[in-house]
């Protein structure tokens, strides 16, 4: 099999599995499946958004408080650099359609750096949690005693910090094996193994990738933003 | 094309390789159906086991065979292992594995590898599960109840529930495969009603395993940060609610149920028209009851719940949706009955798990219903009434059905005939033992005795049908072993199966017994209904015995 | 699913769009809505969802009918467990 790939046709493929009459089906099985499986992470990421849901309806002061203490900067410039990554997926699934394997990879390794600044800054924030005691359980310690007049109770402040532990964790855990999708990803990038023909791992880590994106859009105003009244 | 005469010297999927890396890391889905096969039994076998010793301590009202934690741990983990280990992949990852490609003329599942994968997963789930058993156990009850498991026991349940989030990714990874290869790879001319029903009851099974299992997923994830790293979600001295963890865990476990039912049901739909030799009646209806009882299926979790400390309007929603649940499943059982009706029955060992199937099922069923409604619920939840309610349906049903399915599919997939004498026998003995076992308990519930209770000597009036219960453990036990020998029997010298010995319909069938690696010769074209018996001839060779 | 090759510039069009969104976001959290700020962070971030779903993720281009049906399920099935949960949480010491 000689090495430029972008000759063969889709029935003679490499990539074409043998169970599959042809490389469409294979694509479309292969969409179908990310599709079906992002379906599943809605669910799994939906029982925290439920518990945050209960929980905020009690406990709405003690959840501003906890909200407060988060650095509004921080959580904006995360939003906006999975934004940009989000951004820099869509252009490298683009790359690979039009057969730019050199764009591709570049833009592969941008989204790479993205995500893990996003990790980095995630971790200061964690940091400075740890550090302010905010971490739930026996040293957990808030300042602040009422918010627009209302007494906080501090046993309900550590459920708000609970979930937010919970739902940024389990979120960065997302991140931290999209991190690893995509160095597999441009690693046969580099390769040159993605042409016009066959290029469905890229488009479909796409998915992935704008799924934990989306995630965050909703994690940021529901943990950051409860209530920012002076 | 093989012209040999002697059809064991044909290639096929269990000669083509041999050697135990062609079985390890074989992505042929007949191959890793038996693979399941093996697991699903050990732990069938496990769980079996677990129940065995509960029936003995309690054939006594005093404890005096195990103490108090250790009769926790009993029950927890034959909960455990029978539902995550053994009923939630049985069907789906043994017959559905085995039959789903070939049911719909495909070479074999979407995702060969992922199928692999999903049962090394399970395998790790497994190992996980036999580690908490020997280190210690679970005494949670198999519901992991908080703050009981999250801040009390002293078991490991971190590790069991870690286990079981495994087993989860075993499950979403079937579900996702069936719901693939059933949309992209059916033969050309197999349309959507010319399914055979146990597709589309994997179908549906699929759907609630996809949208249900997350939710446990991340409910015992935060059970395990909760106990592990002290977060405070359920912690009631910190303002969580209890009761969150239970909306969430019945979120997934009510459906979970239909999980272990669906499959069931779907093999009844292939057993009862192919022993009645005539089409199912109502087959539309019976495709959309599938599909009804898993989306109903999501919306009745709380009566599990009903004396937990929900609100009195929601268990009123709960109770009317909960009785709406049951119409689907009522229809399937009015549907198999109408094609019964002037059929002509073979009493073979498949169709008699069918009927006790569609019996069983229905005392369950019907017993469902005195649980839905309120006022009952109160007298006899947490009671031998409920015990006794779900083992109707998960035994009488769901394990009646797959052996239906087991004994039906074993010539395709061994190429073998098991000896139909001992298979019959075998069903009737299941069945004695099985009501023997479990009719007394309805009445126990009703009386009052409470469920999980290590000792009853408060009561021992309720000795006499405890020892009824357990003298017909005993007699199951002895049912569901005879199988596995005169199985494993038949592999050696059980007379040789054609492609079609009970003259069923199904593309299964149209191919040799036991099938090529990838199923057919030639990609089926399907230009004939579902269940086409008027134009299937019986078997020449009577393989049933009248 | 994507015969389409979209344009560069549409994707930058639709990436400066959730960059403002976000700073608008931020902004309308700090005006006094009321309850009201809730639900507008909510159809904000909404709104920047679905477009990254009809764009980045190419579903506005796809011709294939299960890609929607799989969306709209799963967020179905969400809103199943919300409300029916609510349905409890909502209704305890009423009255």
């Amino acid at each position: 099999m000689n090495d430029s790939q972008a000759v063969v046709t889709a029935e003679h493929s490499p990539e074409l599995r043998h169970h599959f009459a042809d490389m469409e089906q294979q694509r479309d099985a292969s969409t179908l499946g990310m599709w079906l499986f992002l379906a599943t992470e809605i669910m799994f990421f939906g029982g925290m958004f439920c518990a945050y849901l209960i929980y905020r309806r009690w406990y709405f002061t003690e959840f501003a408080a906890g909200s407060r203490s988060l650095s509004i900067v921080l959580g904006a410039v995360n939003t906006a650099v999975l934004i940009c990554s989000s951004l820099t997926v869509a252009l490298g699934v683009r790359a690979a359609q039009t057969g730019k394997r050199k764009l591709l990879v570049i833009l592969l390794i941008l989204t790479l750096l993205f995500g893990l600044a996003f990790l980095g800054i995630k971790g200061v924030e964690w940091a400075a949690k740890f550090k302010e005691h905010h971490i739930p359980g026996a040293s957990f310690h808030f300042e602040g005693t009422e918010l627009h007049g209302k007494p906080i109770d501090a046993r309900h402040i550590q459920i708000y910090f609970s979930l937010y532990f919970a739902m940024t964790g389990m979120h960065a855990l997302h991140m931290i094996i999209g991190v690893g999708i995509f160095i597999w990803l441009t690693y046969h990038s580099w390769k040159g193994r993605f042409t016009p023909e066959y290029y469905t791992p890229v488009e479909i880590a796409g998915l992935y990738w704008h799924f934990v994106d989306i995630v965050w859009i909703y994690l940021f105003p529901l943990l950051y933003l409860i209530d920012l009244k002076k | 094309m093989a012209t040999a005469t002697i059809p064991h010297e044909r290639e096929h999927y269990l000669n083509k390789e041999y050697g135990i890396k062609s079985w390890l890391l074989t992505t042929d889905h007949k191959r890793i159906a038996l693979l399941y096969l093996i697991s699903i039994t050990f732990f069938f076998f496990i769980g079996g086991f677990f129940a065995l010793l509960i029936r003995l301590e309690l054939l006594t009202p005093a404890g005096d065979l195990v103490q108090a934690d250790t009769y926790n741990k009993l029950f927890t983990m034959h909960g455990q292992v029978m539902i995550f280990f053994f009923l939630i992949p049985s069907i789906p990852a043994v017959l559905g594995n085995f039959l789903v490609p070939m049911m719909i003329g495909a070479k074999d599942l979407a995702f060969p590898r992922i199928n692999l994968l999903s049962w090394y997963v399970y395998i790790v789930a497994g190992i996980l599960m036999m580690y908490a058993m020997v280190t210690g156990g679970v005494d949670t009850g198999w519901t992991f109840y908080t703050p009981l498991s999250t801040a009390f026991s002293n078991t490991r349940v971190v590790i069991a529930g870690l286990a079981i989030f495994v087993a989860g990714f075993s499950s979403i990874l079937t579900g996702l495969n069936f719901v693939v290869t059933i949309h992209r790879m059916r033969a050309p001319g197999m349309t959507w009603s010319r399914l055979p029903l146990f597709i589309w009851s994997h179908y549906a099974t699929s759907i609630i395993m996809l949208l249900g299992t997350p939710v446990v997923a991340i409910t015992l994830v935060l059970v395990v940060l909760e106990r592990a790293l002290h977060l405070g979600i359920f912690d009631p001295t910190r303002g969580g609610d209890p009761l969150l963890f239970q909306h969430l865990f019945w979120f997934y476990s009510h459906p979970a149920v239909y999980i272990m039912i669906l499959p069931s049901m779907g093999i009844v739909s292939e057993v009862v028209p192919c022993f009645a030799r005539k089409r199912v009646f109502g087959y539309k209806f019976v495709a959309m009851a599938s599909i009804g009882i898993a989306v109903l299926g999501f919306l009745v979790w709380a009566h599990h719940m009903f004396v937990a400390g929900i609100s009195l309007y929601s268990a009123l929603v709960f109770s009317m949706l909960s009785y709406l649940v049951a119409v689907p499943s009522a229809i399937k059982v009015f549907n198999w009955t109408a094609t019964m009706y002037k059929g002509s029955i073979t009493f073979s060992t498949p169709m008699l798990y069918a009927f006790g199937f569609i019996g069983l099922f229905t005392m369950g069923g019907l017993t469902g219903l005195f649980l839905a409604c309120l006022g009952v619920d109160v007298h006899v939840t947490d009671t031998y009434f409920v015990i006794a309610h779900f083992h109707y349906i998960m035994v009488g049903g769901a394990v009646m059905g797959y052996m239906a399915g087991l004994h039906f599919w074993w010539p395709k997939i061994s190429g073998r005939l098991y000896p139909e004498g001992w298979g019959r026998l075998a069903a009737l003995i299941v069945f004695l033992g099985f009501n023997l076992t479990f009719f007394p308990q309805f009445v126990l519930g009703y009386l009052g005795m409470p469920r999980r209770y290590w000792d009853y000597s408060h009561s021992p009036e309720f000795q006499v049908l405890n020892v009824l219960s357990t003298a017909g453990s005993t007699i199951l036990a002895v049912g569901y072993l005879l199988p596995m020998v005169y199985f494993i029997w038949s592999m050696r010298y059980g007379k040789l199966a054609d492609a079609n010995p009970w003259g069923a319909s199904g593309l299964e069938w149209m191919t040799q017994s036991p099938p090529p690696t990838f199923n057919f010769d030639e990609t089926p074209k399907v230009t004939w209904e579902a269940y086409d018996y008027e134009n299937i001839p019986l078997p020449e060779e009577v393989t049933v015995e009248r | 699913m994507s015969e389409h090759i979209l344009s560069s510039k549409l994707y930058y069009g639709i990436w400066i769009t959730l960059l403002i969104l976000t700073g608008v976001t931020v902004g309308a959290a700090t005006v006094d809505l009321g309850p009201f700020n809730t639900v507008v962070a909510l159809v904000i971030a909404s709104l920047k969802a679905v477009l990254v779903i009809l764009f980045f993720m190419h579903v506005k281009y796809s011709s294939e009918r299960m890609t929607k049906v799989v969306i709209v399920s799963a967020i179905f099935w969400l809103m199943l467990l919300l409300v029916l949960s609510l349905s409890d949480y909502g209704t305890r010491f009423a009255g």
